[in-house]
């Protein structure tokens, strides 16, 4: 069982209370019409799906109910931080950082 | 390639089973292949044995960054079944089904497969509806599939719990008879054996790194731990790898990858003839020639390579096993294991050529790889010798994901009203 | 007392006599006893049977890494428990055990003729036959294969017990309370940290129950060990578990412990649970799990009576039972010696003690000499002998070149083996930390650590007793500062006179015989040999795992507890590799075999998942309503009067519904209010509809899509005022809307000034439907006037219904005059009996979702996730209309534009009629175009909705097909089991097309 801190209530809590909710900093077109057809397949489908540090949003869906974001190592499992709907993808120092 | 038989076994015994052969060869790196696979699971091995036998290709390498069928060859529920609703997928399944049934004689390897039959419980009026669409379908697509109500669903699996006050009754159950299990590893080593018999080389301990493109875009080969090999054509079926080598590709694929756990039970005296799944308490369960039930668990929500999961997942399918079968609460859990399993958006694989030339791709297979394996290096195969699909394997290519011509299992299933 | 009892010693309870069975054979033992104890102080060593071959097997060891003695325990009433390991099975009045995996009799056991066939049964034989001819695999050899297989008897009737199970935060976890926990322990309470204390046996102490004559600070062992033991129970943050096995190391410190409650007495208390799962986060873990003494591999190894040295000290020294009257012991490690120094001051005559090695201490032998215990320093041993169970052995001496000399025959009764012992790393690997190999010690420690966690004592590779009290006083001490206390300088602990406790890993004895001819067992129960691990390397099985898999070592019942590291020392030198080249399998959990009740706990039965009820539930049940589960809900399926089957009380709801009023539970659909000034926008971007012309007091039909494109769900939404909306879903699908929604909200869309709140659960509703429900409703509705022009089809008010609050709706799921009474839902009940109560004057009828779902078909209404499958997008289900053509963008929008959205063979919604109108399709039958499909047939769409409509005295069904649109009246067929059903295609609207009783 993770255990995952949620950036509004500011605290740990357990994996139970998340919902996973995809790859995060994909932002959704502002006029999707003038998108092609790859470029849309790519926002629908395509994601980074790697072999360690991975972006990706949870729902504190049984507490806060805020969604927000989180890094993470996808081969231990590992939060490395939890941020903020919003802030923008935090860099490798800032992720060196919050792991000690 | 000694021939194994009962009088093998015998004459083999008699010399204190001194002069067995290697099942496969250790061989180095040739310099160049015709056919270079990446990834030695069952399917990997598979199209490599294929491309021999069928296609009379041998200088074919398998590399393998670990030890081979050490992925989800290893890791899975060994389930066999081809009563899937849509014609490309039952066609698909249905190909590997029909190759499982002679599989150990036309490998010389026994692999138990076991067609005791696969029941897949209806907990609800909605899944009553899908599970009796997918038995038209399946008929009027010749793949067997019936419908069994609660008390014949009791009488082929007597431990079954058919109360109707149960949370999620029994209301009916789909059995495919000619489905089963098999022993999972053995599928690994039979092809691996049967293809080295053939001429190839099987390169384990060998992970790629990168795959190398000539400037015309054309695959050149693959760089490896054990250094550069060159290759016409490159294949890659490396299930959870699958994303991280196609980017070494330049060619990103719609397949993320999340943790799968399972479990098995201390060994019994047999108790349970059959396979049994049911999706809507997420529990899949069968027992083992040693003993052992079987037991499969749902995906976790969350991308990992961990091979790992949580505690509470194994907690709420195992409750559901107890609930479907109330006499095996005081069995022991005996290991439990996860493994990663690779998902394309509409569940279903993609097996076809890819943007580059000269590189094909065998991913995406979810929970069902270890059912096609014999399907899956065979049309993989024929894939690559021909460079163009076989019409089975022909609608599930790359292209679907830009243009909606989804082929969506799991949708078809959807649960709401 | 037994024979084998000593006179005096042990921590048993002498007085306390306890009688049992072994076979169906009485048997005495004593409080305190376990069935393995009782079993030896009564000279029974021969307790089951080998997997594979069948060969007499004996009790093993003293704990839970017993692979060999292995039983059923049968309590009676449903609670049977198979493979149950003698040497943990502690000891009650009347217990019962069974042995297991033999017929007819442990003692002559028809199975045993596989042994003879042994040649042939070889590591993976199985792969290599069975082939020929085909037809056999499945009629006769795969029956006979799972025939034989299999252990322990299967379960064969409901278990009575019930598992508990709870959660636990700690700051420090330790776990095993041998010397190194409880060292441990007592450091880390002194600070005041949070402690628990888990400990798998039924006495805290580990290897000191098994150790009476050791001297802590000058204190005997035993004593020392009571006073630590009141010391941690008198202190209130110090949690002490006994009997609870922590089998699972998971994320961030969390580890599962099971604790068994009631297996160990005679007569539970009903309300006792049997275990109890418990979940621990802790700050810190310390692990003091221990070391497991490794048995030697030689021909002969395998008999009854052949047994761990360090077990048979246990059985001495905590049990008071001689395993033997004249005891061998063969041993390469020092602790063997003191196996057969306790055994010869209890006057057992130890025959002889045959070292593998030759440069023993010298106090050892002086220890020796001054017992009159020989030792055969620079020994093997070739054989052995006896049939259940050991009788001698062969002993000869290494030469300096590695062979072997002249036998010589020893008599013995009991043979302790010793070939040193095995670091507890399960749960240190398990955290996902690396380990590594230590030459000196013969074994794998942890190396790297990957959480918040330390080793101590034999489990890190420190097998002195010092070494683990000083050890765990360290760890603990660590582990509370570390958890954020302060901690003084822990304890150092004196013990006197410690022997020596090193030894050589010498897993394969040396023999004069041919290697590939001897038994000479590494897994005991699975009857894997030395002989069997070289053939795997030998035909290509070079990596650790596949030599496991190939050859099934370390797969039984104590997943290689006991034969890991032989399998891994045998095939490092048939691969002429380094052993930390080769490297180790994975260690998976559980530690030991846990139970699935444990794991399920009180999730079973009603408990498995919540059932979620309406306000109107329990009217619906009290009135014999046959109820069907949509998601989480339940809901009333139809309502049965006197012996009416579905069919006939479906068709009853109907007709009363059409022809004057139904009313029905709608209470279960989801429903979310979203409120502020950009609700309207919200929604523009949420549904394929547009929303802002739509005025206040109306509603409107909303189509909801994936961004997919496909049909995600539907609903009426009413809009209450400008900046406010009713929004509802189906039933199964709310959950997923509102989440949906919030995504949006919160990450695509924060600027949007809005707020979303599901009222789910705040709003019964009723559904009132038929030409009288304005005549029924209007006497006690207030606020509202129903006239139809004031109150058109499509309306929301708000108002007063019998003096309630509510939020009436003039919709419709029926094709009738339709109204949905929204109360706040601790009225529902109320008014929904007031209204059964008025209504009674037009014979209300009550109807359930079968009729709703046959009376919605008439009128062509789908049903997402029933004439959707997730594949269909608006036009599919001719709904093109409900797309707001001038809308710049919603959620969906883009892939409606994809290139196989916008061919024209896309599967369509349509009408089905058969030919014949008593004819009923089944849902989900197939379409085909022609008249005699044979496999693999064209199927060009398929039934989604079929029903037999009272109404119009014709079979309906709706279904989807290729172009379906393009074929209005074609001829089509559908292929069911009982023949070819020809339909003609139609409109899929089947009653009242006009629409005229919707507007009355």
């Amino acid at each position: 069982m993770l255990l995952i801190r949620c950036p509004y209530c500011e605290q740990d809590r357990a994996e139970v209370e998340f919902s996973y909710a995809g790859e995060a900093h994909i932002e959704r077109p502002v006029d999707p019409s003038a998108f092609s057809d790859a470029e849309w397949e790519a926002f629908l489908f395509l994601r980074s799906n790697p072999r360690g540090t991975h972006f990706e949003r949870w729902v504190h869906i049984h507490g806060c109910a805020r969604h927000f974001n989180a890094v993470r190592d996808t081969v231990s499992d590992k939060f490395l931080m939890t941020y903020k709907a919003g802030k923008p993808r935090p860099t490798k120092r800032e992720i060196e950082g919050a792991k000690k | 390639m000694t021939r194994f038989s009962f009088p093998a076994l015998v004459r083999k015994a008699i010399g204190a089973d001194k002069d067995w052969p290697e099942q496969w060869a250790k061989p180095d790196p040739k310099s160049d292949y015709d056919v270079i696979i990446v990834g030695a699971g069952g399917h990997g091995l598979g199209a490599a044995y294929y491309l021999a036998k069928e296609h009379g290709i041998t200088n074919v390498a398998v590399v393998e960054k670990g030890w081979l069928g050490g992925g989800n060859t290893a890791r899975n529920t060994a389930i066999i079944r081809s009563n899937y609703l849509y014609e490309e997928s039952a066609a698909l399944y249905d190909h590997a089904l029909g190759l499982w049934e002679g599989l150990s004689q036309d490998i010389n390897y026994n692999v138990m497969f076991s067609q005791r039959g696969v029941l897949m419980l209806a907990h609800t009026v909605h899944d009553v509806q899908i599970f009796k669409r997918h038995i038209h379908a399946n008929r009027l697509n010749g793949v067997d599939n019936e419908w069994l109500s609660p008390e014949q669903a009791k009488a082929f699996c007597p431990p079954l719990n058919i109360s109707s006050s149960a949370r999620y009754p029994v209301l009916g159950a789909t059995l495919q008879r000619r489905g089963g299990v098999a022993r999972h590893d053995a599928v690994a080593w039979a092809y691996a054996r049967a293809a080295a018999a053939r001429g190839v080389d099987i390169l384990e301990n060998c992970a790629v790194t990168g795959i190398s493109r000539a400037r015309d875009g054309q695959v050149r080969g693959v760089e490896t731990t054990r250094g550069f090999i060159g290759a016409k054509k490159i294949a890659v079926s490396a299930a959870a790898h699958s994303s991280v080598i196609m980017d070494m590709a330049g060619v990103r694929v719609p397949i993320e990858c999340f943790p799968l756990q399972a479990l098995v039970s201390e060994p019994i005296e047999p108790a349970f003839p059959c396979v049994v799944l049911s999706n809507t308490v997420h529990a899949y369960i069968s027992q083992s020639d040693k003993g052992e039930l079987v037991i499969g668990a749902g995906t976790e929500q969350y991308v990992s390579y961990s091979q790992g999961g949580p505690l509470h997942s194994i907690e709420h399918t195992v409750s559901a096993i107890c609930e479907m079968f109330p006499i095996f609460t005081r069995l022991r859990m005996l290991r439990n294991w996860g493994g990663t399993v690779d998902v394309t958006p509409d569940r279903s694989p993609i097996l076809g050529k890819t943007p580059v030339p000269g590189l094909y791709l065998n991913g995406g297979w979810g929970t069902g790889g270890f059912k096609a394996t014999p399907g899956a290096g065979h049309l993989l195969a024929w894939t690559i010798a021909r460079d163009e699909p076989h019409p089975i394997n022909a609608p599930f290519t790359l292209e679907r994901f830009r243009t909606g011509r989804l082929i969506d299992e799991a949708a078809a299933a959807a649960v709401a009203h | 007392m037994s024979s084998f009892r000593t006179a005096k010693g042990g921590r048993i309870k002498r007085k306390d006599a306890i009688s049992f069975s072994f076979e169906g054979k009485a048997y005495t033992g004593v409080k305190g006893d376990t069935l393995a104890s009782a079993l030896l102080a009564n000279g029974v060593h021969f307790v089951g049977r080998s997997y594979k071959y069948h060969r007499p097997r004996g009790i093993m060891s003293a704990g839970q890494e017993e692979s060999s003695a292995l039983v059923g325990i049968d309590r009676g009433q449903g609670r049977y428990d198979t493979n149950t390991r003698a040497t943990t099975q502690e000891l009650f009045e009347g217990l019962k055990a069974q042995s297991q995996h033999c017929w007819p009799s442990l003692r002559w056991d028809i199975g045993e003729m596989n042994s003879l066939a042994s040649p042939i049964l070889s590591a993976g034989f199985y792969y290599k036959t069975f082939m020929w001819p085909k037809s056999f695999w499945k009629r006769v050899y795969e029956p006979i294969i799972r025939k034989s297989a299999g252990l322990g008897r299967a379960p064969r009737a409901v278990d009575p017990d019930v598992y508990a199970s709870r959660y636990a935060h700690c700051d420090v976890l330790i776990v095993g309370g041998g010397p190194a926990g409880l060292a441990a322990a007592l450091a880390a309470s002194r600070s005041g940290a949070k402690v628990i204390l888990a400990d798998e046996q039924s006495e805290i102490g580990g290897a000191l129950l098994s150790d009476p004559g050791s001297r802590i600070d000058d204190e005997e062992s035993w004593s020392w060990l009571a006073s630590a033991v009141v010391a941690l129970a008198a202190d209130e943050n110090v949690t002490i578990l006994n009997r609870t096995t922590a089998f699972g190391y998971y994320h961030q410190n969390f580890v599962g412990l099971v604790e068994r409650l009631s297996d160990h007495l005679e007569s539970p208390s009903s309300n006792l649970p049997r275990e109890r799962l418990w979940r621990v986060r802790a700050k810190r873990i310390v692990l003091a799990t221990g070391a497991i003494e490794r048995p030697l591999v030689f021909a002969g190894n395998d008999r009854p009576g052949v047994m761990l040295a360090g077990a048979a000290r246990t059985y001495l020294n905590r049990y008071g039972v001689r395993v033997g009257d004249k005891p061998v012991v063969v041993t390469s490690h020092d602790s063997a010696y003191l196996t057969a120094f306790d055994m010869a001051e209890n006057g057992v005559g130890v025959e002889a003690i045959i070292d593998l090695c030759t440069d023993v201490s010298p106090e050892l032998l002086k220890g020796a000499a001054r017992l009159g215990i020989e030792v055969l320093p620079g020994h093997t041993i070739t054989r052995t002998k006896g049939r259940l169970r050991i009788s001698s052995i062969y002993a000869a001496p290494i030469e300096p070149d590695g062979s072997v000399g002249p036998e010589r025959t020893i008599d013995c009764d009991a043979l302790l083996m010793c070939g040193g012992w095995t670091p507890s790393v399960h749960l240190f690997s398990q955290s996902r930390g690396t380990l590594s190999w230590r030459e000196d010690i013969g074994a794998y420690v942890p190396d790297v650590y990957a959480q918040n966690a330390s080793s101590a004592g034999a489990c890190d590779g420190h097998y002195l007793l010092s070494e683990a009290l000083n050890g765990g006083a360290a760890a603990g001490q660590a582990a509370a500062i570390e958890a954020g206390y302060k901690a003084g300088k822990p304890n150092t602990y004196e013990v006197a006179e410690e022997a020596t406790c090193s030894g050589t890993l010498i897993v394969e004895l040396p023999t004069g015989a041919n290697p590939a001819r001897i038994k000479a067992f590494v897994d005991f129960q699975h009857d894997v040999t030395a002989k069997d691990i070289r053939l795997a390397v030998r035909e290509g099985f070079h990596s650790i795992e596949h030599i496991k898999r190939y050859t099934t070592a370390g797969m039984a019942t104590d997943q290689g507890k006991t034969s890991n590291l032989s399998e891994l020392a045998i095939a490092s030198k048939t691969l002429s590799r380094p052993i930390a080249e080769v490297g180790l399998t994975t260690f998976r959990p559980p530690y030991t075999p846990t139970s699935f009740g444990a794991f399920a706990g009180r999730s079973r039965g009603n408990l498995f998942d919540v059932t979620r009820k309406s306000p109107i539930d329990s009217w619906a049940e009290k009135r014999g309503a046959v109820f069907e589960p949509v998601s989480l809900w339940r809901r009333a399926r139809y309502f049965p009067r006197d012996n009416e089957d579905m069919h006939a009380a479906v068709a009853r709801e109907c007709k009363a519904t059409r022809s004057s009023i139904g009313i029905s539970d709608a209470s279960t659909l989801g429903k979310i209010e979203v409120v502020g000034p950009d609700s309207a926008e919200f929604l523009n971007r949420i549904y394929t509809n547009a929303w802002t012309k739509l005025g206040v007091g109306r509603c409107r039909y909303g189509l909801m899509l994936g961004e997919d494109g496909f049909i995600f769900d539907d609903g009426v939404v009413g809009r209450l005022a400008l900046d406010r909306f009713h929004v509802t879903t189906t039933t199964g699908g709310a959950p997923r809307v509102m989440a949906h929604m919030e995504d949006y909200l919160q990450t695509e869309w924060p600027d949007l000034d809005l707020w979303l709140t599901s009222i789910t659960e705040q709003w019964a509703v009723i559904a009132l439907n038929g030409p009288n429900v304005r005549k029924l409703i209007e006497p006690f509705v207030e606020g509202i006037d129903l006239d139809k022009q004031a109150f058109p089809h499509m309306a929301i008010k708000e108002g007063k219904i019998y003096g309630v609050p509510t939020r009436l709706f003039r919709v419709s799921f029926t094709g009738e005059l339709g109204f949905e009474i929204n109360v706040p839902s601790r009225y529902g009940l109320t008014v929904w009996k007031r209204l059964i109560e008025e209504g009674a004057r037009y014979d209300i009828v009550p109807y359930g979702t079968e009729a709703l779902h046959v009376l919605r078909a008439e009128k062509g209404y789908i049903i997402v996730g029933q004439d959707t499958d997730g594949t269909q997008t608006p036009d599919d289900v001719g709904m093109a209309w409900a797309i707001g053509r001038n809308k710049h963008d919603f959620i969906g929008k883009r892939s409606l534009t994809r290139p196989d959205m916008l061919v024209s063979n896309r599967k369509q919604l349509v009408g089905l009629l058969t030919r014949d109108p008593k004819n009923l399709l089944e849902e989900g039958a197939q379409i085909v175009a022609t008249a005699h499909p044979s496999p693999p047939a064209k199927m060009i769409g398929h039934v989604t909705s079929s029903y037999w409509s009272e109404t119009l005295q014709h079979s309906i069904a709706m279904g989807v097909v290729e172009g379906g649109r393009a074929r209005m009246g074609a001829e089509l067929y559908v292929p069911m089991p009982d023949g070819v059903h020809q339909v003609q295609v139609v409109e899929p609207v089947f009653y009242d097309q006009e629409g005229g009783r919707l507007n009355v």
